[in-house]
């Protein structure tokens, strides 16, 4: 397995990745763990004339779990955000998301930037950062923005992200006291990846449900918002009957399903029902 | 054999650990001074002409030293050899060329179309993509029935169909089994194609020694001798100018029980660059272009009484063989007609096959060849009478069962049985679980809306191969015994293990036989130049046959041993006993010889009794009578999620009975790795090829192999039944977990989903395929 040549490059600053970035234009690729991209390159399915490599840029591979807001670099790994005591206490849905990718070796290596800009409909951390709300900040040449996760999936493996910027950072408002999150997939049996998966986080106030996300991946062409399961719980009471009533709805308003000899798409949808429900349930669990 | 002091002990495995610190040495660590490398291009098109090849960019790309392709091949090289083809075993049967490199046409993705030597793997493989291929491409076949249907797109024009041969097998009298019968249980059944996927992908490495004409060949094999004799007939090279070296092997599960293009073509680019040339197979090629196995489709016939006595079997079958045959594809399927009565004593079977060419990679042996497919069959038949006949599928089994007083037993497909108690193994496994509370808990749970389920197989299989008459290229196997004069023992055996355990379980035996310590004890195979000839690894044979033949050639050099004892003891043979490393006097141990002092006296040659020839070394060729025949229960207890239709597979029971066991944890490890396989099949696996021929799951992205998170703790157990057709008992245990788990499986699943009206369901068993049925 060997790919086609490319030119290697290892910046040690943003700045001067940016401006290898607008130097080699679309002929670039950036690096970060590589667990999509390399094998993609050797299987001579991507032949990139130029890789740049963001590992050696420090400081990107920082998380911060604050009382107000949760920091992750684009770099960080995702076994890094798994074995994280703080975020597991303050935001136990990325680590849960976390735990549910790959194996040992590919969460060692793998990055959360990484998985989001790559934008596979089948990744995991699409649910849960849709769930969170998450905000990504994005280096271009014309300085750095934020795009809100809502606005960030265009198309199957296509993002709001220009060919000349660089993601560095995912910020998530810490979830306040009362809130629960849950990560429930079905792992693809060859990749590992998400046939179907579903992150809920619920935010709970006197018993009703204060607020209400739910993300789904591996189901269409892109991640998306349940919204209408979302607002058919909003501020209502929770309990097992909204709950079920709500995932009901769960893959409302989707056509364009994903669909493969390892599933099809309305048992793609059903899963998003079930795994809505489930998922929901035991983040109200947690929100208690 | 009795159990001594090591054999029947769990010693570990003795390769180990040069195995897990990386310092074995397999093809890709041979490193030749002066090395080339090979790329090959293949055909992105599953059916296509070829019109033309423009290799003159890829020769001028730097590095390149050749470029070949079929038109340059086909006049200098022989065709990839086939073993199997008697029109008289497979009446009508259609023999295509097959060419090293393709020339006029290419029939499957992944066939080889020319090939780039340069002097680093990077040079080759990027001048092989600028190989200018002229393509025209022609529709293509994807399975047997679209391959056998009228008008279908030919293969091999010249044959006027895409019948590639057939084959039938007759015992008892079927239709008056029909006649007989209260019903007739039907079912089809579709064993998928499967990817054998062993760690080590192949690879080749060929050197030639201008100075003598000699080629050595260093190929992750499982049959260094077969090959070698095939490579110097397909390079027209004198046998004796040719050695085959398997180096350390990483698994083959029968798909390195082969002679493959490429091969050939290392091995031809060696003699004419006069250079090192090597060649290591990606794991894409892997999944392209290395044999597959299993591939069969077809409806099975039960008559029955309505007691539950089986009456007889009939199999009409169809078998997708792929574009080619290789070495011994043709013979895969009538390995599964010979099994096809199970452990059941019914006399009336019938067999009738039709192998269609189709756009794919050629099967043959993976794991259990043949007879996987048969175990699945029978054992799957017999939970559809008992599903039909509303009786336990346990009951049904006991009721149709070979008596243990009934060995040996001929089958009605003419296999005789060597040894065999199916009823004590089913008694043992069943003892690991409480099978009517088992039953209490199913109903409780389905109340719940929950769906466990219990699966059965009672197996019986073919191995220790074999009998030479049933063999296409020999079925005996060679083992030399030498002791050098400090009393060290060689062995050199005609077996080629890679991965089965033969340097710890052969030493074992040898340590027990000569009374010398295991580490005195060496085991060599793989190369031909050192090893007299031997038949190789496969078909769970190398212990059976391969052990038995240097056992019997210790035996030859233990009573030269007793003799030279005896002599120097100025004592009689028959007084010489063997204790603790010691050759001595029967009564007075302490005065005894050492094994080492024997065979100094043997090679000093002067203190020897009359008539005997100095030196310590004697080969023996063993020619077995039979095959073995292991057997054993599998119970598998499952539970199918009522939201999703994941299987969990709660509880796994083998008991397991291969004879006389020389290592009890490599059996245990030769049945894990059976029963991952095997679950494999059941649950996750398959090779699915499009109508176009583009094969779907050529990554381990989208083919799914088991892991380790899939299983629960294996919980195993055995029965010694031992052989009568070797002087050990043993019988061979590496293709049985493989051949009796899956079933086990697929029963507890339709089992489970029995409330909902299920009685089949085809592998694998994915998710998405119960969750359908339990919708109704």
């Amino acid at each position: 397995m060997i790919p086609s040549p490319f030119d290697y490059h290892a910046p040690k600053t943003l700045r001067k990745a940016l401006s290898l970035l607008q130097e080699h234009g679309g002929d670039a690729k950036i690096l970060a763990g590589g667990h999509s991209l390399i094998p993609l390159m050797k299987l001579r399915f991507a032949s990139p004339a130029t890789l740049i490599d963001l590992g050696g840029i420090s400081g990107l591979r920082k998380v911060v779990a604050g009382n107000e807001t949760i920091s992750i670099g684009a770099l960080a790994t995702h076994h890094t955000v798994e074995s994280h005591r703080l975020l597991k206490s303050r935001c136990g849905l990325l680590p849960e998301t976390a735990s549910a990718i790959g194996d040992v070796q590919v969460r060692n290596r793998g990055t959360v930037g990484g998985s989001l800009v790559h934008a596979d409909p089948a990744a995991d951390w699409p649910a849960a950062m849709l769930a969170l709300n998450a905000e990504l900040d994005v280096s271009g040449p014309g300085g750095d923005r934020s795009v809100a996760i809502g606005d960030f999936f265009e198309d199957l493996l296509t993002t709001a992200i220009g060919d000349d910027e660089i993601l560095t950072r995912i910020r998530i408002a810490t979830p306040p006291a009362g809130s629960g999150g849950a990560y429930v997939k079905m792992h693809q049996s060859a990749s590992g990846f998400a046939i179907c998966g579903v992150a809920a986080q619920v935010t709970r106030s006197n018993g009703a449900c204060a607020s209400v996300a739910i993300g789904v991946t591996g189901v269409s062409a892109v991640a998306y918002r349940a919204s209408a399961a979302e607002a058919a719980l909003q501020g209502g009471p929770l309990n097992a009957e909204t709950i079920a009533a709500a995932a009901e709805k769960a893959a409302d308003g989707v056509d364009d399903y994903q669909e493969d000899h390892h599933a099809s798409g309305d048992y793609r949808a059903h899963l998003a029902r079930v795994f809505t429900r489930q998922a929901l349930t035991r983040a109200a669990e947690r929100a208690a | 054999m009795p159990v001594s002091k090591s054999v029947g002990a769990r010693i570990k495995r003795r390769e180990d650990p040069r195995l897990i610190q990386g310092l074995a040495q397999y093809v890709d660590d041979i490193q030749l001074p002066g090395t080339l490398h090979v790329a090959v291009l293949r055909s992105p098109y599953g059916h296509a002409h070829v019109r033309g090849i423009d290799t003159s960019a890829a020769s001028e790309h730097p590095g390149v030293v050749a470029v070949v392709t079929g038109d340059d091949l086909k006049d200098n090289i022989g065709a990839i050899p086939c073993a199997t083809t008697d029109p008289e075993g497979f009446p009508g049967i259609q023999v295509p060329d097959h060419p090293v490199l393709a020339h006029g046409k290419v029939r499957f993705v992944g066939e080889p179309v020319a090939a780039v030597v340069a002097d680093s793997s990077y040079a080759a493989r990027d001048a092989a993509e600028l190989i200018e291929v002229d393509y025209d491409p022609l529709d293509a076949v994807n399975s047997s029935e679209a391959a056998l249907a009228d008008g279908a797109p030919l293969l091999h024009e010249q044959f006027g169909s895409n019948q590639a041969f057939t084959w039938a097998i007759a015992g008892g009298d079927i239709d008056d089994a029909f006649a007989q019968a209260d019903r007739v249980v039907k079912q089809r059944f579709n064993h998928q194609r499967l990817v054998p996927n062993p760690l080590e992908t192949r690879g080749v490495v060929a050197q030639f020694q201008p100075g003598d004409g000699k080629l050595t060949v260093w190929s992750s094999t499982q049959i260094p001798h077969l090959l070698r004799t095939q490579l110097s007939v397909i390079l027209n090279r004198p046998e004796q100018l040719v050695q085959v070296i398997a180096p350390e092997v990483g698994g083959g599960f029968g798909c390195k029980l082969n002679v493959y293009a490429e091969e050939a073509l290392v091995g031809y680019l060696a003699i004419q660059l006069k250079r090192p040339v090597k060649w290591i197979e990606s794991r894409r090629e892997n999944f392209l272009h290395t044999i597959h196995g299993r591939d069969q489709v077809g409806d099975v016939e039960i008559p029955v009484k309505n007691d539950g006595t089986i009456l007889g079997l009939k199999y009409t079958v169809e078998a997708d063989v792929g574009a080619y045959y290789q070495l011994l594809t043709p013979a895969i399927p009538t390995l599964t007609g010979l099994m096809l009565c199970g452990c059941y004593r019914f006399q009336n079977v019938s067999m009738e096959l039709t192998a269609a060419f189709t756009n794919k990679m050629a099967t043959d042996a993976y794991r259990g060849a043949g007879r996987p497919e048969a175990t699945y069959l029978i054992e799957r038949m017999l939970d559809c009478v008992a599903h039909d006949l509303d009786m336990d599928p346990l009951e049904v089994r006991r009721r149709n069962f070979i008596g243990k007083d009934e060995f040996p037993f001929e089958t009605g497909t003419a296999v005789a049985y060597d040894s065999g108690d199916y009823e004590i193994a089913l008694n043992k496994a069943l003892r690991k679980i409480d099978y009517e509370g088992f039953r209490k808990e199913q109903a409780d749970a389905r109340e719940q809306g929950r769906y466990l389920g219990i699966g059965f197989s009672t197996y019986v299989e073919i191995c220790g191969m074999g009998p030479s008459a049933a063999m296409p290229a020999g079925g005996w196997e060679s083992g030399t015994v030498r002791v050098d004069p400090t009393g060290k023992v060689t062995v050199l055996t005609g077996v080629s293990p890679h991965g089965q355990g033969q340097e710890t379980t052969f030493a074992q035996l040898i340590a027990d036989g000569l009374g010398v310590d295991i580490d005195d004890v060496r085991i060599i195979h793989g190369d031909t130049e050192a090893v007299q000839y031997g038949i190789g690894t496969f078909g769970s044979r190398a212990t059976a046959v391969g052990g038995t033949a240097m056992v019997m050639a210790m035996e030859k050099i233990k009573e030269k041993a007793v003799n030279i004892a005896a002599h120097l003891l100025e004592s009689n043979p028959q007084d010489i006993v063997v204790d603790d490393g010691k050759y001595g006097v029967k009564g007075s141990p302490d005065q005894g010889v050492t094994l080492a002092e024997i065979s100094m006296a043997a090679h000093g040659g002067v203190n020897l009794p009359p008539d005997t020839e100095p030196g310590m070394a004697a080969t023996h060729f063993f020619e077995p009578s039979n095959f073995t025949y292991p057997f054993g229960t599998h119970i598998a207890i499952v539970e199918v999620d009522a939201d999703t239709g994941e299987v969990d597979v709660l509880r796994y029971i083998a008991v397991d009975d291969c004879g006389q066991i020389i290592n009890p944890l490599i059996v245990e490890g030769q049945i894990h790795g059976g029963i991952a396989q095997g679950l494999g099949q059941a649950l996750y696996e398959e090779a699915i090829y499009d109508e176009s021929g583009q094969m779907l799951t050529g990554t381990f992205m989208d083919y799914a192999l088991p892991k380790a998170h899939n299983f629960p703790r294996f919980e195993l157990d055995n029965t010694v039944t031992p052989s009568p057709v070797n002087p050990m008992g043993v019988k061979g245990v590496g293709e049985a977990g493989t051949i009796g788990s899956t079933p086990s499986i697929v029963n507890a699943v339709v089992d489970a989903l029995k409330p909902f009206g299920v009685r089949h369901i085809d592998m694998p068993l994915r998710p998405e395929k119960l969750w359908k049925l339990m919708q109704g």
